[in-house]
């Protein structure tokens, strides 16, 4: 009796480690047998509050998931919260979601500075910071930030797009850039280096930089025009991308101009600058456009309409924060859909790199979504729309950089 | 007596929260330190001198800098940063009085306005720019406890800018009950008269800058070590006017005001988020409207108030 407990004790003890591992595993951190929970963060006040329908359109998204049964039968708990577009802040909520709610993962912060003031801080955590809302190409680095990944194409990759075109339709071009001397500029830069390769130096021809602090780009753009270039790329934010438009009509110069998709606003670069200065130039899209004529009977957009009208009766559908929102999240529910059962963070940020060929409603036919192991940027495919004078018309295949 | 009590009490509070409060509620606290030792900086030159400054959100930010920079490229120790970033900002602050403070009342407002409108943009410039980090900021380390101190790093932290942040009180404190600090607000109240005592104006106004500038730099410094970023974008405008409306909440004129306006900076825009997150400012707006009319004079004067009914000072009075 004594030895037949004494054996049971032992066995006992050599089986308690492996159930709690197994237990441990089942029970990963900010999920349970029928909840998901989810934390946000974006600027629903303070200067870049514009954003805040992204994080309404989440909210949505989410609510209408859990009124379908949810994601295997578990809820989604969608926790947002405001940052104000002030990076002390944004701390302070990261470390709120993850260390006082606890959630699983961060899905899609919004904001460069944001995201780079609680990027080594997730890593070291070991917290998925999923497609984060920013388009810088360091959210692709995978090496340094194994917790991070981004969702939009780079900036750089954008750059890499308009190299392949030229490349392809315009080998004997002489290239003139303009970019803003800063991060964003920057990338632009570095993606014509890679994507032009051993062609860049003969190629580009004259490279000037401007400052945001300066008033005006008129004289650089005089510069670039007597280097003699007939194609011009000008990586440049909306102020100075609509004085850039309105200067090379001004002066008469012609080239084949490209315009970082970041100032393709109709409102605030094309008419401010003139439409008709505008003929010509050549931008790249990734997502429908909600006020194009040419996703009037489209699938996808239907259904973005159809959820838009079921969900968020009150909002503006002319607004693209709602559309960026529908794709990404369409994107992180597919990422949960994958994991199934083991919502460890480890198997969350695995799916996130395991996505193959995924097509989102919202996003281009051909646009599609790619990760693995070594490619942290899921959008690498943009398709060039041309500005005819009244609209951006896409034409062309979809290039992927 | 029961003074020397009642600010032993409050320290005792504030340290309580190292045996009981999490990773994340620590780091608020620290924010709240840090705000405080902000708000009391512009207090110093808005309450007690009257001079009107929208602009202390570039002290703050050329203090956060000034540690960012020194821990990041030359490797120096956060603590040893303190005293450089207050330096620096005290040379900054009196370079910048001197023109400034022969503006006055609204024109000097306008004037620390545009200081900064332009710190976030000379941030950036390129000829700063390797030191700086451009718009991409600087990310630094995050200090652990010394000499074996059982405490998390968090816990460090929120001691070492308690520490520090007393020390700034006690130092202001003593600063504006003296003949310095009568000067001060003698020269807010009656300049003429303050003239006709002897009272060097444009002097005492500069130095009082100076000073005020040095607070609020040490603030920045604290506050960069607690965050371990910085980033010209969180440095603008609107930093500057929430250290005012944090020094008209806690009340002017008052050592204790700066604390009260730091814990309503921090802790407002939160509940304001939990309330609408449609117009989280409006619901900030009507907030601070619904305390102005409760605390006119600040939530300082609520206080005061209190004090007076309290027994040992009605013997006195």
């Amino acid at each position: 009796m004594k030895r037949r407990s004494l054996l049971t004790a032992a066995a006992a003890t050599l089986a308690t480690p492996s159930l709690l591992t197994r237990a441990h595993a089942a029970t990963a951190v900010g999920v349970t047998a029928t909840e998901i929970k989810i934390g946000h963060i974006v600027a629903y006040s303070g200067p870049a509050s514009a954003y805040g329908a992204i994080g309404r359109g989440h909210v949505a998204f989410w609510k209408m998931i859990n009124d379908q049964g949810g994601i295997n039968g578990r809820k989604i708990n969608f926790i947002t919260l405001d940052d104000g577009y002030a990076p002390p802040k944004t701390v302070e909520q990261a470390r709120r979601l993850v260390e006082q709610d606890e959630v699983a993962f961060l899905f899609n912060p919004l904001g460069t500075p944001n995201n780079s003031a609680i990027q080594k801080y997730m890593n070291s955590k070991k917290v998925p910071q999923l497609f984060v809302a920013t388009g810088a190409e360091k959210w692709g680095d995978y090496q340094h930030f194994p917790w991070t990944m981004g969702w939009q194409p780079s900036y750089q990759t954008e750059a890499q797009i308009y190299a392949k075109y030229i490349l392809k339709n315009k080998p004997d071009a002489k290239i003139a850039l303009l970019y803003q001397n800063d991060d964003f500029g920057k990338d632009y830069l570095a993606g014509l280096k890679v994507g032009l390769g051993a062609q860049f130096d003969k190629m580009v021809i004259k490279i000037v930089s401007f400052e945001v602090t300066d008033a005006t780009i008129d004289s650089q753009a005089v510069t670039l025009k007597d280097s003699g270039a007939d194609t011009l790329v000008t990586a440049a934010t909306p102020k100075f991308a609509a004085q850039m438009i309105r200067k090379v009509a001004d002066i008469g110069w012609k080239p084949l101009h490209f315009l970082t998709h970041v100032s393709a606003s109709v409102g605030a670069v094309i008419n401010p600058a003139g439409p008709e200065r505008a003929v010509g130039i050549i931008t790249s899209q990734y997502a429908k456009d909600p006020t194009d004529p040419t996703w009037a009977d489209d699938k996808g957009m239907n259904e973005w309409r159809a959820y838009m009208k079921a969900h968020m009766p009150d909002s503006d559908v002319a607004d693209s924060g709602y559309v960026f929102s529908y794709g990404v999240c369409h994107t992180m529910l597919q990422v949960l859909k994958q994991c199934g059962n083991d919502l460890s963070r480890e198997n969350i940020m695995h799916q996130a790199a395991s996505l193959k060929d995924l097509a989102i409603p919202t996003l281009l036919p051909g646009v599609l979504i790619n990760t693995s192991a070594t490619n942290f940027h899921p959008i690498r495919s943009m398709k060039l729309s041309k500005w005819d004078g009244k609209t951006w018309s896409l034409f062309g295949d979809v290039i992927t950089g | 007596m029961p003074r020397i009590a009642i600010i032993l009490g409050c320290i005792a509070l504030a340290v309580l929260p190292l045996l009981g409060a999490s990773g994340y509620q620590l780091f608020q606290l620290t924010l709240v330190v840090t705000y405080a030792v902000a708000i009391l900086g512009l207090n110093l030159v808005t309450g007690y001198n009257g001079q009107v400054s929208l602009g202390h959100g570039a002290f703050y930010a050329v203090g956060a800098y000034t540690t960012a920079i020194l821990m990041d490229k030359f490797a120096v120790p956060y603590w040893a940063t303190l005293p450089v970033a207050a330096v620096i900002c005290a040379v900054f602050g009196f370079l910048i009085g001197l023109p400034a403070l022969r503006l006055g009342g609204l024109y000097l407002a306008l004037t620390t306005f545009a200081l900064s409108v332009a710190v976030p943009q000379l941030l950036k410039y390129k000829l700063f720019d390797d030191y700086t980090g451009g718009v991409q900021g600087i990310v630094i380390d995050k200090p652990d406890a010394p000499f074996g101190l059982a405490l998390n790093s968090d816990q460090w932290v929120y001691l070492f800018t308690l520490a520090v942040g007393i020390v700034c009180f006690v130092l202001i404190a003593n600063l504006v009950k003296g003949r310095i600090g009568r000067a001060m607000i003698a020269i807010r109240d009656q300049p003429l008269a303050a003239e006709a005592m002897g009272i060097d104006i444009a002097m005492l106004k500069t130095y009082t800058f100076a000073v005020s500038a040095m607070i609020t730099g040490i603030a920045g410094s604290l506050g960069a070590v607690a965050v371990q970023f910085v980033a010209p974008d969180a440095f603008g405008a609107p930093l500057s006017l929430t250290f005012f409306v944090g020094f008209v909440v806690g009340g002017g004129a008052s050592i204790v005001g700066p604390i009260f306006g730091a814990i309503f900076v921090e802790f407002i825009p939160n509940i304001a988020d939990q309330i609408s997150k449609a117009a989280p400012g409006a619901v900030y707006g009507v907030l601070l409207i619904a305390l102005m009319f409760v605390a006119p004079g600040g939530c300082a004067s609520i206080v005061r108030k209190l004090a007076a009914r309290m027994p040992w000072n009605r013997k006195t009075t």
